[in-house]
C-alpha cells in the first residue's frame, strides 16, 4: 500500500471552488481511501499581519464572493472588542443583523435554487445537459420555482447594498459599530416586498420536505453517519445566527460543551493539519481529531438550538426535529430542509427588523478602551465562522487566526464522500451518475468550493481512479 | 483690465492674469487639467507629470508652465489624453494600490483619475515593489504601499507647517519619501492638524482609527467624476 503516499495531489489553483476527489482502489476495485481535496492557499491570515485593524473588516471579506457579509461582520465583532466595545447601539447591531440576515437569506437562496434544485427536480441521474439551473428555468413545471429563486436572492443583495453600500465588498460594519443607518426609502420598499418573501420562503421549504419525505428510502442514508454538531446559540438557547455562546453536542443531542464565550473557543476547539490539504481538520479538544470532529451549519444549527425565535420558523423546526423523533438528525441530505427554514427565520428577521424603529436611528458607533485581543464568532451560511485577531499598541494587527466555515466542515465532507463511494463504487463501474452522486454529497454541505459552480455553471470535478500502486486506471472529470 | 491677456485652451478663448500659471488660468476658465501633485495653496511640484499639456507644440507641466499672452495651449487632445492615460498606469504599477481594501477608495484622486480617464487596467507589468509601513505614531498611518512620491506632503510639511517632516530619500527607482527621524513618524513633531496629514491624494498618509466611517454613496467621487466640480463651476 506503499503507493498510497503518491496520490497527494499539489494544488492546480489558489482560488476557492476547485475541489478534486480521489479515490483509491484495490486491485479488486474496492474503495482503499478516498479523499476530497480542497487546494486552495490564500494566506490570508498572514498577509494581513502589519495592517490597521480598522481596515480588517473590509480586506478579509476578500475571502469569498458569495458570503463576504460573513467575514465582515466576523472581524468586525473581533475589532469591536479590540476598541473596548462589547455593547453595540441599537441601530448599530440592528443594522448588522440586517445585513446579515440578508446575506443568510441571498447565499442560501443561490444554494438551494441555482446549485441544488436541478439534482432534486431532474434526479441525480438525469442528463447533465438539463440538469442545472437553465434547465430548471425552461421547464414549465418549475419556471415559476426559479425565478422566486432569483428574486429571493435579489432581495438578500439589496438588502446587502442598502445596509453595505455594494451587493459585494461593502464597508457598512466599522469596529465598534456601523457607518449608517437605513434609509427611509430602502425601509419602505423592503416593507413592500417582506411578505412575499415570507410567502415564498414558505413555498420553497413546503417542496423541499415534499422531496425529502417521499425520497426518504435513498436520502436517509445517502451519505449520511452520525456526528457531533456545533454552533452558537443565544444564552437562552435561541438560534442566534449573529451572535452568541457556543455550543457541542454529540449524535445523540447529549451536551459536550455549551456556554463557551468566543474569547474561549480555543479552548474547545483545536486544529489539525494533514498533509493533502491546505484546509485544516478542526476538532472538539476534549474528544481529540478521531473522533471529536463535528458538523456545522444548517443541519447542525437545527440540532443545536433549543428553539427558534420567529413563528413559523419555530414551527418548521418542531417538525424538522420529528425526523428523528427529537433527537438530532444526522442525514446528510436534510441540511437541504434545515437551509430553507433559516430561510423563512430570515425573511421572519428581517421583517422584524424593518418594523424597528431603531434601524433609522443616528447613534451608530460605540466606544470604548483599547484591548489587545479581540475574537468574532457567528454563523455564515456555511456554519460557524471564527476570526480572532491580536493587536499591537501601534494599532498593527499581529496574529490573525480564522476557522471559516467550510473548514468546519471537512472531516464531514470526507465522511460523506467515502459513504457514497462505498455504497455506490466498491466493487462497481465508475459511471457519470456516481460522480454526481459524490458531488451532490459534497454539495448538501454547501461548501465554499462550490464558488466555482457559480462562476464557471458547473464544478470542476475530479474523479480518478488508482490502482494500488497509484497508477491511473480510470478518470472521470467534468 | 489692463493686465490680463488672452490665450488659447484647444482653440477656446482664455483670460488670464501675470502669475497665472496655465492651470489655474484654466481653472478660472472652468477647464479642468488633470493633476495629482498640483494642490492648491502648495508651491507647485511639476513632480507627477499628469497635468502635462501641449504649449506652442511642446510638452510642458500645466501646473508651473506661466499662463502667457498668445499662447497656443492643447489640453484634451487624443495625444495628451493617451500621454497621461500612461502617466497614471505607470503610478498603478510602481506602487502596491490594491482599491478593493483601501480606505481611500471613493476618495482617492489616482482612483479618480483613473476612472476619468478610462482605464481598465494597466497596461504595464506590475513591480509589486517591497514598501514599508509607518504606525509608528499614534494618530497618523503611513501606507508606503501607496506613496505616488507627488511631493505634496513634503510640501505642506514644510511650506505651510513650517516643520520639515517629510522629505524624499534615496534616488531614482528606489526614490521614496522620508520622515526626519529614524524611530519612525511617531518621533516627529507631526501633529494630527498638521497641513501635511490631509494633503495626500491617494491612501498613503491615512487619520488612524476612522477609516470606512463613511459610506460608499458619500464618498467625494462616488457620484462626481473628479474635475467635475470645476468644470460645472466654469459652465
Amino acid at each position: 500500500m506503499s503507493g498510497l503516499n503518491r496520490i497527494v495531489i499539489e494544488p492546480v489553483t489558489r482560488v476557492e471552488g476547485h475541489g478534486k476527489v480521489t479515490i483509491l482502489l484495490d486491485n479488486a476495485g474496492r474503495v482503499q481511501q478516498t479523499r476530497l481535496h480542497i487546494v486552495e492557499f490564500r494566506g490570508f491570515e498572514r498577509f494581513i499581519q502589519g495592517r490597521p485593524y480598522w481596515e480588517v473588516p473590509v480586506l478579509v471579506q476578500r475571502l469569498c464572493g458569495i458570503c463576504p457579509v460573513s467575514h465582515h461582520l466576523a472581524a468586525a465583532k473581533a475589532m469591536d472588542k479590540v476598541v473596548g466595545v462589547d455593547r453595540l447601539t441599537a441601530t448599530g447591531e440592528k443594522m448588522r443583523r440586517l445585513m446579515h440576515y440578508g446575506q443568510v437569506l441571498q447565499s442560501h437562496a443561490l444554494h438551494f435554487f441555482h446549485l441544488v434544485s436541478p439534482d432534486l427536480l431532474f434526479g441525480f441521474d438525469a442528463d447533465p445537459a438539463i440538469r442545472n439551473v437553465v434547465g430548471v428555468a425552461k421547464d414549465p413545471r418549475f419556471s415559476e420555482l426559479a425565478v422566486h429563486g432569483v428574486l429571493l436572492r435579489k432581495y438578500g443583495q439589496e438588502i446587502i447594498l442598502a445596509t453595505a453600500g455594494k451587493k459585494i465588498h461593502g464597508t457598512g460594519a466599522i469596529p465598534g459599530g456601523i457607518n449608517k443607518c437605513l434609509s427611509a426609502e430602502d425601509q419602505a420598499r423592503f416593507q413592500a416586498d417582506i411578505d412575499q418573501m415570507i410567502g415564498w420562503s414558505v413555498d420553497t421549504l413546503a417542496l423541499c420536505k415534499q422531496y425529502t419525505r417521499s425520497h426518504m428510502d435513498e436520502l436517509a442514508d445517502f451519505g449520511s453517519f452520525p456526528s457531533n454538531h456545533l454552533s452558537i446559540v443565544r444564552a437562552d438557547g435561541a438560534m442566534d445566527l449573529y451572535d452568541g455562546l457556543l455550543r457541542a453536542i454529540d449524535a445523540q443531542g447529549k451536551v459536550i460543551f455549551d456556554k463557551v464565550e468566543p474569547e474561549a473557543y480555543h479552548e474547545v476547539i483545536r486544529e489539525e493539519v494533514r498533509p493533502w490539504s491546505y484546509m485544516k481538520f478542526p476538532f472538539i479538544r476534549a474528544l481529540g481529531p478521531e473522533t471529536g470532529w463535528y458538523r456545522v451549519g444548517p443541519l447542525a444549527r437545527l440540532n443545536t438550538c433549543d428553539f427558534i425565535d420567529t413563528p413559523l420558523a419555530e414551527a418548521e423546526r418542531q417538525e424538522f426535529k420529528a425526523l428523528a423523533g427529537g433527537r438530532p438528525v444526522n442525514v446528510t441530505m436534510a441540511y437541504h430542509w434545515a437551509r430553507l427554514i433559516e430561510v423563512l427565520h430570515c425573511t421572519e428577521k428581517i421583517r422584524d427588523l424593518l418594523a424597528d424603529p431603531d434601524i433609522r436611528g443616528t447613534d451608530l458607533v460605540a466606544t470604548g478602551s483599547r484591548r489587545p485581543e479581540g475574537v468574532g464568532i457567528l454563523e455564515a451560511p456555511r456554519g460557524t465562522l471564527f476570526h480572532h485577531y491580536r493587536v499591537n499598541d501601534l494599532d498593527q494587527v499581529e496574529m490573525a487566526n480564522l476557522i471559516v466555515s467550510t473548514t468546519n466542515n471537512n472531516e464531514p465532507m470526507n465522511q460523506a464522500v467515502h459513504k457514497v463511494a462505498m455504497d455506490y463504487l466498491d466493487g462497481k463501474t465508475l459511471t457519470e451518475g456516481v460522480l454526481n452522486r459524490i458531488e451532490v454529497a459534497i454539495r448538501a454541505y454547501d461548501p465554499c468550493l462550490s464558488c466555482a459552480t457559480h462562476a464557471l455553471g458547473r464544478m470542476p470535478l475530479v474523479v480518478e481512479r488508482r490502482d494500488a500502486s497509484g497508477q491511473i486506471v480510470d478518470r472521470i472529470g467534468r | 483690465m489692463s493686465d490680463t491677456f488672452r490665450f488659447t485652451i484647444d482653440g477656446v478663448e482664455v483670460t488670464g492674469t501675470p502669475g497665472q500659471t496655465i492651470l489655474q488660468a484654466a481653472e478660472a476658465a472652468g477647464i479642468w487639467i488633470p493633476r495629482l501633485c498640483y494642490l492648491e495653496g502648495l508651491v507647485p511640484g511639476g513632480a507627477c507629470r499628469v497635468c502635462t499639456v501641449k504649449v506652442q507644440g511642446r510638452f510642458q507641466a500645466a501646473c508651473a508652465f506661466p499662463a502667457g499672452p498668445g499662447l497656443v495651449v492643447e489640453n484634451d487632445t487624443e495625444e495628451i489624453r493617451e500621454l497621461r492615460k500612461q502617466v497614471v498606469e505607470m503610478l498603478f504599477v510602481e506602487g502596491n494600490h490594491f482599491c478593493m481594501f483601501c480606505e481611500k477608495s471613493g476618495n482617492c484622486e489616482l482612483q479618480a483619475l483613473a476612472y476619468r480617464l478610462g482605464i481598465a487596467s494597466p497596461r504595464y507589468p506590475y513591480l509589486f515593489p517591497v514598501r514599508q509601513v509607518d504606525a509608528s505614531h499614534p494618530d497618523v498611518f503611513i501606507d508606503g504601499n501607496r506613496c505616488i512620491q507627488c511631493g505634496r506632503c513634503i510640501r505642506a510639511s514644510r511650506d505651510v507647517d513650517g516643520k520639515g517632516v517629510f522629505g524624499f530619500v534615496e534616488r531614482s527607482r528606489d526614490t521614496r519619501v522620508g520622515v526626519d527621524a529614524r524611530t519612525g513618524l511617531g518621533g516627529t513633531s507631526l501633529t494630527l492638524d498638521d497641513r501635511a496629514v490631509t494633503v495626500c491624494p491617494v491612501g498613503a498618509i491615512l487619520k488612524k482609527r476612522v477609516g470606512f466611517a463613511v459610506p460608499i454613496g458619500e464618498r467625494l467621487y462616488d457620484h462626481r467624476p473628479i474635475g467635475t466640480d470645476l468644470e460645472r463651476r466654469g459652465a
